[in-house]
């Protein structure tokens, strides 16, 4: 598929480009990091089109497009917070992850399983689409703190390293964190809800108790905790950063063990 | 013939004089304008003593920059002459810390300068700044010409490069600028913050006016005596604050600068505690700059709380100046670079001066003796000697060409006579005149 392979190309030059800026800090680097990220985004898009058309529905089906869309709305995720917060640092540590997710895509040869008929709902393509968005943005989310965790240990520690200058301050972390948190909340609300509609439409009925009802819902708690803490007196700074990242394993748990053992109709998601 | 020298500097710098020489030597704004006016008009010796000149004078350094006017043998000795006479120093004094690079040795040492590669403090930004007014002056004052004017933009593109490239100026060098860079790194940007001062040294001072140059918020000052307080905080602008009183401002500072001169630590970990508890655990920096310590080393450990002292910022300190020297090896080859790029262009300007007075060399003896044998053949029209005027003109003209095309079109060749010393010799042209 030689869109795909363009796309993985573009995000490969853009990932050596963040990895440079963050040893060199020139600007043309960044503004050039960012650009080819963004032509990588969108030679993205029309691969995945390509394969939307091919199998008139969202591609979830197969491993190799879900990753796909999730390495694509990870780099949307990003490149919104990088323009919202003009902080271009961490994308060295958020375009490799969608290298590698974009690489497993097209490492993985489709083969392109049938869609299942409620797959072709407009209804469902959002669905999909939303939970997809809001577990990039908790990626990003979890990103950010483990950055957070490592400056507050050099800075602790008394031990700020050579790139250590580079990094945005503790507390933009914080905000991007939060900010990048609430979006994933918004998305997988509403992604949730459109699910429940789907599930309606095929199962007669919005909720089975599945596992990965249960674990959504769980998440869902899981970061409005986190967004709530993190503004209170005890949790404030590194514990809030913890909790974060916690969730964000548990967020790994479910789009693993719970999908591939445990539910009944998710696959990948 | 000896060789010339056709750019010159001589001057003084922290390696080579001690501060007290410097400070006798160092030119201000006026003065520099008067020495290159004075060197650079016919005034001084009957004879100009250069064609162009500048002089870049700053606490480490006073440089003359000089681009001789004729035979240039007389002129290092006579510009040492005017050097300690200006500043009514006698020459033996002056003489032993006195430098002198020529042509080459010249351009690379003002583009190292340029890039902080020669500064005290390797890297430092101002020296760039304090070039380029250098320069300015200088040629607001017509003091500069063709080579100095390029050498100085050569410098100064040098310089900016070198900043933008290398990390040769990246990382605080100072206590004060680290303890504000942590802050930072902390805070982000420092507008809404506040800051509490408690006593006052000279760290403490530079790091107030880092402070201050970031626009904080708020500075409160604390100080054992209410007087005390008071007038630092006239000097800083700030609010002073009542030693009794301190426990209940606890809420408002994020960074707490402490230089009190105790011999136990005041501010205590059950201190810091309470106030950590005043201010919802919200980050508070503490830089503890007194000497024994004033914090209590236990508090480093509170949560959110950020605790450097003076040896811990030291560390900070020489870690940046070890980062910074494994920059000089890529600094020097930016300006290398530019020092090439400089060379190539000053060859190309030499050869179009040389060019020129090959063409008149050539043309007026040449038409001296053509009139001589038009003088004799009687018989010749007007008409037909200006003919034979022109078509001799035109041979002449023609007998030059191919060098002048190769010299110019073919440039192994001009990197060949590059210093063209070969060429003025052959046409025996005196150095001074090109």
């Amino acid at each position: 598929m030689p869109t795909s392979i363009a796309a993985l190309l573009l995000y490969a030059i853009s990932l050596v480009l963040y990895l440079w800026l963050l040893y060199t800090n020139r600007p043309w680097v960044g503004v050039s990091a960012t650009t080819l990220l963004a032509g990588g985004l969108l030679v993205h898009y029309f691969s995945l089109m390509e394969r939307a058309r091919a199998l008139d529905s969202v591609p979830y089906q197969d491993l190799s497009g879900s990753l796909s869309l999730f390495a694509w709305l990870l780099a949307l995720t990003y490149l919104g917070l990088e323009m919202f917060h003009r902080q271009r640092s961490v994308g060295a540590f958020v375009v490799p992850v969608v290298f590698v997710l974009a690489l497993f895509s097209t490492v993985f040869t489709p083969h392109q399983p049938p869609a299942p008929p409620e797959a072709h709902s407009t209804v469902f393509a959002l669905h999909v689409t939303l939970n997809v968005l809001a577990y990039s943005a908790f990626a990003i989310a979890f990103v950010l703190s483990v950055i957070f965790l490592l400056q507050n240990r050099m800075l602790r520690d008394r031990a700020p390293g050579r790139t250590f200058w580079r990094f945005p301050a503790l507390e933009l972390l914080e905000r991007m964190s939060r900010s990048s948190v609430a979006v994933g909340l918004l998305a997988l609300s509403v992604g949730i809800v459109l699910g429940l509609i789907v599930s309606r439409d095929v199962r007669g009925r919005f909720w089975s108790n599945d596992p990965k009802e249960l674990i959504s819902v769980l998440i869902l708690l899981g970061y409005t905790a986190y967004l709530w803490l993190s503004r209170t007196t005890r949790w404030r700074g590194a514990r809030a950063s913890w909790l974060c990242v916690i969730n964000f394993v548990v967020v790994l748990f479910s789009l693993t063990i719970v999908n591939l053992y445990l539910s009944e109709f998710h696959r990948y998601f | 013939m000896d060789r010339a020298v056709r750019i010159l500097v001589m001057g003084i710098n922290h390696r080579t004089a001690p501060v007290e020489l410097r400070e006798r030597v160092a030119f201000d704004p006026e003065q520099a304008r008067r020495a290159a006016a004075e060197l650079t008009r016919s005034a001084h010796v009957g004879q100009p003593l250069l064609r162009e000149a500048a002089v870049l004078s700053t606490c480490n350094r006073s440089e003359l920059y000089a681009v001789p006017d004729h035979n240039a043998a007389e002129t290092i000795p006579a510009l040492r002459d005017y050097f300690a006479a200006f500043h009514r120093l006698p020459l033996a004094v002056l003489e032993p810390s006195l430098y002198v690079y020529q042509d080459a040795g010249a351009v690379r040492h003002l583009f190292r300068v340029a890039a902080g590669l020669d500064s005290m403090l390797l890297g430092e930004a101002e020296i760039l700044g304090q070039v380029r007014e250098a320069y300015q002056r200088a040629f607001a004052n017509g003091t500069t010409g063709p080579v100095l004017n390029r050498m100085f933009q050569g410098a100064l593109e040098a310089g900016r490069r070198v900043r933008s490239q290398t990390a040769l100026g990246a990382g605080p060098m100072s206590v004060a600028l680290a303890a504000v860079k942590l802050a930072e790194q902390i805070f982000g940007r420092l507008r809404e913050r506040t800051a509490l001062i408690v006593g006052a040294g000279t760290v403490g001072e530079q790091l107030v006016e880092h402070l201050r140059n970031r626009k904080i918020q708020h500075l409160l000052v604390a100080n054992r005596s209410w007087e005390r307080a008071s007038g630092l905080a006239a000097r800083f602008h700030g609010e002073a604050v009542r030693w009794e009183e301190l426990s209940r401002v606890w809420a408002r500072p994020d960074i707490v600068v402490t230089s009190l001169a105790v011999q136990e630590p005041w501010l205590t970990r059950a201190e810091l505690e309470k106030a950590m508890a005043a201010r919802g655990n919200r980050p508070l920096f503490v830089i503890d700059l007194g000497v024994p310590r004033n914090v209590e080393a236990a508090a480093g450990t509170l949560y959110n709380v950020y605790l450097y002292n003076l040896d811990s910022l030291a560390e900070i300190v020489e870690q940046n100046r070890r980062a910074r020297q494994q920059e000089i090896p890529r600094a020097e080859q930016i300006v290398e670079e530019h020092v090439a790029r400089f060379e190539a262009w000053w060859a190309a300007a030499e050869m179009v001066e040389l060019l020129r007075t090959l063409r008149h060399q050539g043309t007026v003896p040449d038409a001296a003796a053509l009139e001589q044998r038009l003088e004799r053949m009687h018989e010749l029209s007007p008409q037909e000697r200006r003919d034979l005027r022109r078509t001799a003109e035109e041979l002449l003209a023609l007998a030059r060409l191919e060098p002048e095309a190769q010299l110019r079109q073919v440039p192994a060749l001009r990197e060949r006579v590059r210093r063209l010393d070969l060429v003025r010799d052959l046409f025996g042209i005196t150095k001074g005149t090109v």
